[in-house]
C-alpha cells in the first residue's frame, strides 16, 4: 500500500449501525431470549476455597416439584485431557469441564458443582439449597509465594512443571516455567554505569464488563441444539461446547447475542454446556443467567503476579542489558497469560541483551481469562517503573531516554521476529510535543509517563457480501462487535464499493452461515476481518465489472469502476451500481462476494501515555488531574471507536492501578464481589481522556490498519504507578495505589 | 403460601394500627433504597411493607423560628433542592447530597437514612451535631428520643413493633453557628463512607469558638457524638494546635472494625483528618453568618 492513500469514506466518523438500537434499550444481549417452554437454570457454587468432595446427593433437588432437570460433572462424556484452541489461547479440554462443573475438587470460592433446571428462576434458586454436597475442607493456596514453596499444598496431583528437561520428581502448583533470553545480560550489566532491580506486585483485576454470562439454550430429541449467548467468539463458544458434549460440530448452532463489554473475559464457556445437559434431560429450552457476584467469583480475571525488573544502563542513556523474572496466577487450572508477559516485558526497547524467566502458577482462585493484552500491563509495569527510575537517576527526559532506545524496524525481539515497521518513536515524539507534556506540572502533583508494546494478532475471518437487487448490501461477517467494529467493516466495504456506508448493513452471523471465524480478541478484527470484508467487497466490483462487460460485449478490463458507477472505456455506456444489481438476474444471478482468510501481518500498536496525579497526603488518597493517551493506529478507520478504544484501555487501567482489586478473606473467599467494594473508575473519577491518535501504516493491511484495542491497557500501570511515587517521593512498587497503601507509603517510607 | 402484602396508609393511625397489628414481619417503606435490597431475592418469607409516603407531613420540611421540623421521608433530592435550609443547616444538606446516586438520591430520604441505622449513615452525623431530636409515634403515643440515643448497634434503633418515625426536629441554632460533614471514600460517589466527620460550631465575634459538636461515623457500631473532640475546640480560636487535639480526640474515640472497606488503624487515622478539615469549613461558614 501507498502511505499517502486519499479516501472517501475511511477516516469519517459514520453513525454506528447498532447505535439506535443500544441507546433505545432494544439491542438484544445475552440474557434477551426467551423460548415458548422455556426453564431456569441455576449454579450451586463452593463456599470453599479449597475442598474434595466426598459426596454430591441431589435426590431431594430431584423430587422438588418445580425442578425438571440437575446437572453434575458427571453428565459430562468421559473426557481426555486434550488442548483445543479456545478463545486467546489454547485450553485443556478436561480443565474446561472441570471448571463448568467441579468433579472431585473444588478449587476456589465459587466454582460450580451442580446446576438445577426448574420452572422458575427462584424455585431453581431455592432448590439448590437441597444439594447435599460434603466437602473435606483443604488449606486454600491463594498466591505465588505459597503456592510455590517446596511444602506447598497442591492443588493437582499429577501436574508437575513443564519447561525443564527432565519432568519434576514431584508434582507441584507451576505449571510452566519458561526462559527467553538473547545475548549476554551479564556481559550487558558490566557494562553498565548504573542499574536499578526492584521487584513488583500486582493485584487479582476483573474485566468488569457490564453485561453478566447469560445464554439461552435447546437441545432437541434429534439432538439438534442451539446456543444464544453473549460472547466475543461464537465459532469458539461451539467448538469448547462440542467439545466437552462430545457433539458433532453440525448439531450445535451458536448465536451471539449483542455483548455488553468483555475484555477478553467472554472468550471462554461456563454455564452454555451446562445448560445444554439441562435442556437435554428436561426437553426444554433453558435460560441461565449470572448474577453480579457470580460473574466476580467465578469468571475473568485476570493474573495477580510477582515481578522483578533489573535494568542496566550507561550515562549516556544507552540500555545494556535488561532481565525480568515473573511468577502470574492462572487460578485454579494452568493456562496464565505470563507468556505473552515475558515476551512483551521490554519489547519497548532495542537492547541486545535480554533474559526474561516467566512462571504459570495455580491457585484457588477462578481461572483466569484473557484481559485486554492479557499478560502485558503486569510485566511492562515493572519494566516501565525501571526504565523511569533510570532516567530519574540519570537526570535524562523520560521520553529521551525512551527515544535513545527505542524499538523500530529491524529491532530484534526476544520472541523471535524482528519488528517490522512500527510507531513507538512517532508516539514518543508525539507525547514530546503534547500540550500535556509541554504544560508545567502543577506545584505538588507528580507526573509518570510509560509505553506499551502489543503484537496483535490477524488470524482466520470469514465474510460474505451479499448485493441487494437495489444496489445495497449486507456484510455478513462473523466477528462480535464490542467496540464498534461493525461500522468500521461498513466503511471498509463502502470505501471498496465506492457507495455510502449506509446503504450496506454489516450484521454478525450464526456459526451456520459462515464457516468458522475467530472470536473478537488480540485486537483482530478491524484488521483481519476487515482484510476479509475488503477482499469479498472486491470480488463484488469484479463480478459487477464481468456482469457490465457481458451486457456491452467488452471485455471486464475494458470497465472501470468509480464511485459506484460502471463505465465502458471502449464505448459511451455506463450503469450504476443498483442498475448492475437490479439486472443481476439476466447475466447470470444474484451477485455476492466471499472472502474466508486467515490474516498474516498484523501490525504492533504501541502506546505512550502521560499522568499528572495530585494526592492528598493525609488521606493516600490520588486523583488523576490530566492524563494523555498516544496510540499507533496505522490508519483509524473510524477515529471516534479508536479514541473511545484508546480512552477505554486508559481507564481500564487506570481503574488497575488506582483501586480495584480482589480481597479475600483468610479462609480464601472473596469479599467483594459487587461494584460497591470492587472499585472500578466511575466518570467524576476521572478527567477527560486526551488523546493523540499516531498513524504508521500496517503495510500488511490494504488501509494501513493496526488494532487499537489491547495497548491501551498496558502504559497506565505504570505511568500511574510512577507519577504517585512522584508526587509522594516514594517508590510504589505495589498496585493498586489505593488510599491506605498510599498513605502508609507516604508515613512509613 | 408465602405472601407480600403493600399498604400505603394516609394517616399517622393507620400506619401505627397496621404495623402494630401485623402477625408477619412489617417494614415501614420510604424510598426503600435500602430496604428493597435488603430483601431481594428472598421471597420466601411473607411480609408487610407500609408506604408512608401517602401521609400529610412525612414528604415536608417547614423551616420556622423554631428550627426545622423535616417529614422523614421527604427525599435527599428535594431536600437538598431547598435552599432555605441550605442556609441553615449547609452539613446536613451536604450529607444528603452524599447519598448513593443522584438518581437514588430521587427516593432515599433522611428518615430512612437513620432508621436503616447503618453505622456508615451519612446523615446521621450531621443530625447529631445539630442536635436533632426523633419524634416518634405509636400505639401508646409520641415520644421524642435525642438523635444519639435512637441508633442502639449495627443497622439496630429504639423504635419498638408499632412505631414509627414521624418527626425529625432540629432546633435553630444559636447565632454565628454553622456546620459542615465531610466523608471519605476512595472515589467520588456512589460508595460507602469509610469514615465520616460532622462538626458544628459557634463563634463568638472575635472569632473564638464558644461551641461546639462532633460526631463521626463509620469507625463504631453507631455514629457517636464525641464531646472530647468538641472540647478540644471550645474556648479556642480554632488554630492547627487545637483542630489536631480535636482530631487525636476523635481518632481515640473511634472503635471502627478492619473489612473491605478499610482497615481499623486507616479508619482511625481518617476520622481524625476529616473531622479537623470539617470544623474548618464549619468556621468559615460560621463565620460568613
Amino acid at each position: 500500500m501507498s502511505e499517502a492513500q486519499e479516501f472517501k469514506y475511511i477516516g469519517q466518523r459514520t453513525v454506528r449501525p447498532d447505535g439506535f438500537d443500544k441507546v433505545t434499550g432494544r439491542a438484544a444481549y445475552g440474557a434477551d431470549l426467551t423460548l415458548p417452554g422455556m426453564i431456569w437454570g441455576k449454579t450451586l457454587r463452593s463456599p470453599h476455597a479449597h475442598a474434595k468432595i466426598r459426596s454430591i446427593d441431589i435426590s431431594k433437588a430431584e423430587a422438588h416439584p418445580d425442578v425438571m432437570a440437575v446437572a453434575t460433572f458427571k453428565d459430562f462424556v468421559t473426557l481426555q485431557s486434550e488442548s483445543i484452541a479456545a478463545g486467546e489461547g489454547s485450553a485443556d479440554v478436561l480443565d474446561l469441564a472441570k471448571n463448568c462443573l467441579a468433579d472431585d475438587k473444588v478449587l476456589y470460592h465459587g466454582h460450580a458443582i451442580a446446576a438445577i433446571a426448574a420452572r422458575t428462576e427462584q424455585a431453581a434458586k431455592d432448590a439448590l439449597s437441597l444439594i447435599e454436597v460434603k466437602y473435606e475442607l483443604l488449606k486454600p493456596v491463594m498466591d505465588v509465594e505459597d503456592a510455590m514453596k517446596e511444602d506447598a499444598v497442591v492443588l493437582h496431583d499429577d501436574m508437575f512443571t513443564a519447561g525443564y528437561e527432565e519432568k519434576p520428581a514431584r508434582a507441584s502448583n507451576i505449571a510452566t516455567r519458561v526462559e527467553m533470553k538473547m545475548g549476554d545480560v551479564d556481559a550487558g550489566f558490566a557494562d553498565a554505569d548504573v542499574i536499578v532491580e526492584r521487584e513488583f506486585r500486582t493485584p487479582t483485576a476483573h474485566q468488569g464488563y457490564i453485561e453478566p454470562h447469560a445464554c439461552t439454550v435447546t437441545y432437541d430429541e434429534d439432538g439438534q441444539s442451539m446456543i444464544w449467548c453473549c460472547t466475543q467468539g461464537h465459532f469458539d463458544v461451539r467448538t469448547s461446547t462440542a467439545k466437552v458434549l462430545g457433539m458433532e460440530l453440525s448439531k450445535l448452532k451458536v448465536v451471539a447475542s449483542e455483548i455488553g463489554g468483555g475484555f477478553g473475559g467472554k472468550t471462554v464457556i461456563y454455564q452454555e454446556p451446562v445448560a445444554l445437559i439441562l435442556s437435554k434431560k428436561s426437553g426444554r429450552p433453558v435460560k441461565m443467567v449470572m448474577d453480579r457476584d457470580e460473574v466476580f467469583i467465578a469468571t475473568g480475571p485476570t493474573s495477580a503476579a510477582k515481578l522483578k525488573a533489573k535494568v542496566g544502563i550507561k550515562k549516556d542513556g544507552t540500555i545494556t542489558a535488561m532481565q525480568g523474572w515473573m511468577a502470574y496466577e492462572a487460578g485454579a487450572f494452568k493456562g496464565s497469560p505470563m507468556m505473552p508477559g515475558v515476551m512483551t516485558m521490554f519489547t519497548p526497547y532495542d537492547c541486545p541483551n535480554v533474559l526474561v524467566e516467566g512462571f504459570d502458577v495455580v491457585v484457588n482462585k477462578s481461572k483466569v481469562a484473557a484481559y485486554r493484552a492479557p499478560g502485558a500491563p503486569q510485566a511492562e509495569y515493572a519494566a516501565e517503573m525501571v526504565i523511569n527510575e533510570l532516567a530519574e537517576k540519570l537526570g535524562m527526559d523520560p521520553i529521551d531516554l525512551r527515544l535513545k532506545n527505542a524499538a523500530k524496524e529491524g529491532t530484534q525481539t526476544i520472541y523471535g521476529p524482528k519488528l517490522k515497521k512500527v510507531g513507538l518513536v512517532e508516539c514518543l515524539e508525539a507525547a514530546k510535543n503534547s500540550p500535556h507534556y509541554q504544560s508545567a506540572l502543577p506545584e505538588g502533583q507528580g507526573r509518570g509517563l510509560a509505553a506499551g508494546f502489543w503484537f496483535n494478532v490477524g488470524g482466520q475471518s470469514s465474510v460474505t457480501v451479499n448485493m441487494n437487487t437495489d444496489g445495497t448490501g449486507t456484510i455478513v461477517e462473523g466477528s462480535p462487535d464490542i467496540g464498534g467494529s461493525r461500522a468500521s467493516m461498513q466503511m471498509m466495504a463502502a470505501e471498496v464499493l465506492q457507495i455510502e456506508p449506509k446503504h450496506l448493513k454489516p450484521i454478525i452471523a450464526d456459526t451456520e452461515n459462515l464457516p468458522y471465524s475467530q472470536g473478537t480478541g488480540g485486537s483482530r478484527t478491524t484488521f483481519a476481518t476487515g482484510m476479509a470484508v475488503i477482499e469479498a467487497s472486491e470480488k463484488v466490483v469484479a463480478q459487477v465489472k464481468e456482469r457490465a462487460a457481458a451486457v456491452w460485449n467488452v471485455t471486464a478490463e475494458q470497465v472501470d469502476y468509480a464511485d459506484g458507477v460502471v463505465r465502458n472505456t471502449a464505448g459511451e455506456d455506463s450503469m450504476t451500481l443498483a442498475e448492475v444489481c437490479k439486472g443481476a438476474e439476466k447475466t447470470g444471478g444474484q451477485i455476492s462476494g466471499s472472502a474466508n482468510i486467515n490474516a498474516r501481518g498484523a501490525g504492533p500498536s504501541f502506546a505512550v501515555h502521560i499522568c499528572d496525579v495530585a494526592v492528598d497526603q493525609e488521606t493516600g488518597k490520588v486523583d488523576v488531574t490530566r492524563y494523555t493517551a498516544i496510540q499507533d493506529a496505522g490508519k483509524a478507520i473510524h477515529p471516534g471507536y479508536v479514541e473511545g478504544q484508546l480512552q477505554g484501555g486508559a481507564v481500564q487501567g487506570i481503574g488497575w492501578a488506582l483501586n480495584e482489586e480482589y480481597i479475600f478473606n483468610e479462609d480464601g473467599v472473596m469479599e467483594n464481589p459487587g461494584f460497591l467494594d470492587y472499585r472500578i473508575p466511575l466518570a467524576s473519577d476521572l478527567p477527560m481522556i486526551e488523546t493523540i491518535i499516531v498513524e504508521v501504516p500496517n503495510a500488511f493491511h490494504p488501509y494501513g490498519v493496526r488494532g487499537v484495542g489491547e495497548s491501551g491497557i498496558i502504559p497506565p500501570l505504570g505511568a500511574v504507578g510512577y507519577a504517585v511515587g512522584n508526587a509522594i517521593d516514594r517508590k510504589v512498587e505495589e498496585l493498586p495505589c489505593s488510599p491506605p497503601r498510599v498513605l502508609a507509603l507516604i508515613q512509613n517510607g | 403460601m408465602v405472601s407480600v402484602v403493600y399498604e400505603a396508609p394516609d394517616s399517622i393511625d393507620g400506619a401505627i394500627s397496621l404495623l402494630a397489628n401485623a402477625d408477619v414481619p412489617a417494614k415501614v417503606l420510604a424510598g426503600g433504597t435500602d430496604l428493597i435490597i435488603q430483601t431481594n431475592g428472598s421471597a420466601d418469607v411473607s411480609r408487610l411493607f407500609v408506604d408512608v409516603k401517602k401521609i400529610a407531613g412525612m414528604l415536608d420540611a417547614n423551616l420556622s423560628a423554631e428550627g426545622l421540623d423535616l417529614g422523614p421521608s421527604m427525599s435527599c433530592a428535594e431536600f437538598t433542592a431547598r435552599e432555605d435550609i441550605k442556609k441553615v443547616f449547609p452539613g446536613l444538606v451536604e450529607a444528603a447530597y452524599l447519598i448513593g446516586s443522584t438518581q437514588v438520591q430521587g427516593r432515599a430520604s433522611i428518615g430512612g437514612n437513620l432508621c436503616n441505622s447503618s453505622p456508615a449513615a451519612d446523615t446521621i452525623p450531621a443530625l447529631l451535631v445539630n442536635g436533632a431530636q426523633c419524634v416518634i409515634a405509636g400505639p401508646g403515643g409520641e415520644r421524642s428520643v435525642a438523635a444519639e440515643d435512637f441508633m442502639t448497634g449495627v443497622g439496630r434503633n429504639c423504635m419498638e413493633k408499632g412505631e414509627l418515625l414521624k418527626t425529625i426536629h432540629l432546633p435553630t441554632p444559636a447565632a454565628n453557628t454553622s456546620d459542615a460533614y465531610l466523608r471519605f471514600i476512595p472515589r467520588t460517589e456512589m460508595d460507602i463512607a469509610v469514615a465520616g466527620a460532622g462538626v458544628s460550631l459557634t463563634l463568638d465575634d472575635s472569632g473564638t469558638c464558644i461551641a461546639a459538636k462532633v460526631a463521626i461515623g463509620a469507625v463504631a457500631p453507631t455514629a457517636l457524638l464525641v464531646s472530647a473532640a468538641a472540647d478540644a475546640l471550645i474556648g479556642t480560636k480554632l488554630d492547627d494546635d487545637a483542630l489536631q487535639a480535636a482530631a487525636d480526640a476523635a481518632s481515640a474515640a473511634s472503635s471502627p472494625i478492619s473489612d473491605r472497606r478499610g482497615t481499623a488503624g486507616y479508619r482511625k487515622q481518617i476520622v481524625g483528618v476529616l473531622v479537623k478539615r470539617a470544623a474548618k469549613i464549619a468556621a468559615t461558614r460560621a463565620k460568613g453568618n
